[in-house]
């Protein structure tokens, strides 16, 4: 058995470590792990994804289309953007902030409505949350990814709390350790 | 004693490099390989340094070999190209001490610009190449690469791609193994390539990949992994073994390369006869496929398989016959996010005033190539470091004085170290009445901050030398050359105006540092009184992210604003202001 997840988001939300959590997480619980990002061009504010995969045994690095059992998104419409890689009935965790992409910006596009029945309706299940706010609200808004990395950890139940926090620990500089834990708590507290 | 650790391909790399022993290395950065060097890096035992370009990072290397200390050197695909002029002649010299050249290919070119398959080089110069298939494979295949490499006396390549140089998995890590300086003694035949002994050396290359043929027969580096339905049997290597395993784990038999070239013989023959059909898995170009038909046999390869682009296991699953995965419904016509320019990004300010000017720009290659995407629009060609500065010579040459007084190079500071110096050079010689504009943001942006000759510190962060690029354009000949800031949009746009008129070559140096880099002061935010707010959309020319035009009127998003008030100054109607709203001023 292998999980699969995706991280999805616009480029410098922090992607890469929540993947490093997630993958901490995993490793320290014993699993065989493989995360895939990508480095470079996209990163300059366009559509990023990282492959998060854990299990007995893990071959590729990547996830196909119909291969995720979870989508974490940093922003709704990039949670929409990559809906066709969940399996049917697949989970979204997402942030319910939107950030305009340059097309809406440029005026030659609008910002889609009503993604979440749109997600919904294709067959995701959906876990729509503000993250934005939570995480301004346990000190700042750098925290967004850490807030829903903690909505997602309710989703993987044979990783404990402390385990989660563990892995949190190993992976945030110690500076801003107090902010991330707080704000990871109040993502798994979150509603 | 043995860690366990979740390592990034590129992270496993530097720890095989510490662990064998290397105590020299030199690299150029570049999407994929750039982590190697920065994790290698942080081990004390291993000297790291950013060169100017590839070639200096070969050579470099390569001086370190000879003296006798093992050596590394690392650089994406298109950086080998730069490089290529060394590499192919210390082929023939071969080594002192172990040499390792890291390659990294970027398959559907998530950063770069073109999708060569570097495997071609291990051919064309007649050095072996290792192609790991996840960490523990590039931590372990990097020791045995400097092994290879001192056995055979030759530079080894280690051949990465995106997803193996930048994906994590669980690595084992060992002990590291001095390894005693070899001492260098005098040898011209081996050393001095000139004809009479290049000549002698040839044949020993050519002797050297029979033996390396024979090693490959017997090397553990290509390995059988047996499958219980013989019906067909599949050769691959790199990331595209890990697809094929996830398709169909034990089932068919595989042969897993892992050493590219040379090539085995007898191996692939004995595995060919064993199964029913062959098959082989290989990104862009044939290379296996291409030595299985030379060998006389029957492959399926690139007949199903595609030439372009990256696989996945899906790919290869469908090629194969197999059904799609049920998934959730894709969600129509949703608007792309390309990436663009960062809020306050200092290249922003000089495109906008070449895109109003309707100026010609040839383009380069770093994170300004962004210039070219809407709205901007600003930048006409990009190809590959330092093509802009030489091409506008040749544009200008072939166009005169029409061309000249229209048409600019745009080129960054570590790319103009890089190799836009010798296209000056061309200029300041040959004599065109060239503008070139160098965007000096003070670092090396596009693969994420590194260094360069002109920032005075070096890859470890400490002070180092100090290239200034006025005194340097200057010594150069090109006499007229000034410095602008390219927030303020008035003075960039006089700049242009004047040097672009000047009967001369000239030099505008753009300056500010990366709005990204951590020294940089973040300005305060600024939001639009949408009272003040005409809706003539000037400010949305600018392409910036923070910026968009929300119920008739602009509106600025001021946890992505940057401060830089660009945009203020393209309002004519003192619509933007302070966040207490006061005017802005300078």
């Amino acid at each position: 058995m292998v999980t699969s997840i995706m991280i999805v988001g616009v480029g410098g939300q922090g992607s890469l470590l929540a993947s490093k959590i997630l993958g901490r997480a995993a490793m320290d619980k014993g699993y065989d792990v493989k995360v895939s990002e990508v480095h470079g061009m996209s990163q300059r504010g366009g559509s990023v994804v990282t492959y998060v995969k854990f299990g007995d045994k893990v071959n590729s690095p990547i996830i196909d289309k119909g291969e995720a059992d979870y989508i974490i998104s940093f922003e709704l419409l990039e949670a929409a953007r990559y809906v066709e890689f969940l399996k049917p009935g697949g989970q979204i965790v997402t942030n319910s902030q939107q950030i305009d992409p340059m097309p809406v910006i440029a005026g030659t596009a609008e910002y889609p409505s009503e993604l979440i029945s749109k997600m919904e309706a294709s067959g995701a299940k959906v876990d729509a949350i503000d993250a934005l706010t939570i995480a301004e609200q346990a000190g700042s808004s750098k925290a967004t990814n850490i807030v829903l990395m903690g909505v997602f950890s309710k989703y993987i139940e044979d990783i404990s709390k402390e385990e989660w926090a563990k892995a949190v620990e190993a992976c945030v500089p110690a500076k801003f350790l107090e902010l991330n834990k707080k704000a990871f708590e109040m993502g798994l507290a979150a509603e | 004693m043995k860690m366990k650790e979740l390592m990034l391909g590129n992270k496993a790399v530097a720890r095989g490099l510490y662990e064998a022993g290397v105590a020299v290395a030199s690299s150029y950065p570049g999407t994929p390989s750039t982590e190697t060097t920065e994790e290698a890096a942080k081990y004390d035992e291993i000297y790291c340094e950013w060169a100017p370009n590839e070639k200096v990072a070969m050579e470099t290397a390569f001086g370190a070999s000879r003296a006798g200390k093992r050596s590394y050197c690392a650089m994406k695909h298109v950086g080998l190209n730069v490089a290529a002029d060394p590499l192919f002649t210390i082929s023939y010299t071969g080594v002192n001490a172990g040499m390792v050249i890291l390659v990294a290919d970027d398959p559907g070119m998530h950063s770069s610009q073109n999708e060569q398959d570097s495997r071609h080089y291990a051919i064309a110069a007649k050095m072996p190449m290792l192609e790991p298939s996840d960490s523990q494979e590039a931590k372990d295949f990097v020791i045995e690469a400097y092994d290879i490499s001192e056995q055979f006396d030759t530079p080894v390549f280690i051949k990465m791609c995106t997803r193996v140089a930048h994906s994590q998995s669980i690595v084992e890590t060992g002990e590291r193994t001095e390894i005693p300086v070899k001492p260098y003694v005098k040898d011209a035949g081996k050393y001095v390539m000139v004809p009479a002994n290049a000549k002698k050396r040839h044949p020993i290359v050519e002797e050297r990949t029979r033996k390396l043929v024979a090693f490959a027969e017997e090397s553990s580096l290509n390995r059988l992994e047996e499958g219980s339905d013989k019906s067909m049997g599949i050769i691959t290597s790199s990331t595209s073994y890990q697809y094929v395993k996830e398709v169909f784990g034990d089932k068919y038999p595989v042969l897993k390369i892992g050493l590219i070239n040379p090539l085995p013989e007898k191996k692939i023959k004995e595995f060919a006869a064993s199964v029913d059909k062959l098959v082989v898995v290989e990104e862009l170009d044939p290379i296996i496929e291409t030595h299985c038909k030379s060998l006389g046999l029957e492959v399926t390869g690139k007949d199903i398989f595609p030439l372009i682009d990256e696989f996945s296991q899906g790919l290869i699953a469908t090629s194969l016959g197999l059904p799609e995965k049920p998934a959730c419904k894709p969600i129509e016509g949703l608007p792309g996010r390309p990436p663009a320019m960062c809020a306050g990004c200092p290249h922003r300010g000089m495109f906008y005033v070449l895109s109003k000017n309707k100026i010609t720009v040839l383009g380069d290659i770093g994170c300004y190539t962004l210039g070219a995407t809407p709205p901007l629009c600003a930048i006409d060609t990009t190809e590959c470091m330092g093509a802009s500065i030489s091409s506008l010579h040749g544009f200008n040459k072939a166009l005169g004085a029409d061309a000249e007084k229209n048409t600019v190079a745009v080129i960054g500071d570590s790319t103009f170290m890089h190799s836009g110096m010798t296209g000056l050079a061309n200029i300041a010689y040959n004599q065109t009445n060239s503008t070139v504009i160098i965007l000096d943001n003070s670092i090396t942006g596009m693969t994420g901050h590194q260094q360069n000759p002109t920032t005075g510190f070096n890859l470890r962060g400490d002070p180092a030398g100090k290239i200034d690029l006025e005194a340097l354009v200057k010594a150069m000949g090109i006499n007229r050359v000034r410095v602008v800031d390219p927030y303020n949009l008035a003075e960039a746009e006089q700049a242009v105006k004047e040097e672009l008129a000047a009967e001369e070559p000239s030099v505008i140096i753009s300056r500010r540092p990366c709005a990204l880099l951590k020294k940089v002061k973040r300005g305060e935010p600024i939001q639009v009184n949408p009272d003040k707010c005409k809706s003539c959309k000037a400010c949305m020319k600018l392409g910036c992210p923070a910026i968009s035009f929300k119920d008739g009127h602009a509106k600025v998003d001021v946890t992505q604003c940057f401060g830089c008030k660009v945009c203020s100054e393209l309002c004519k109607f003192g619509a933007f202001e302070t966040l207490e709203g006061e005017a802005i001023t300078w």
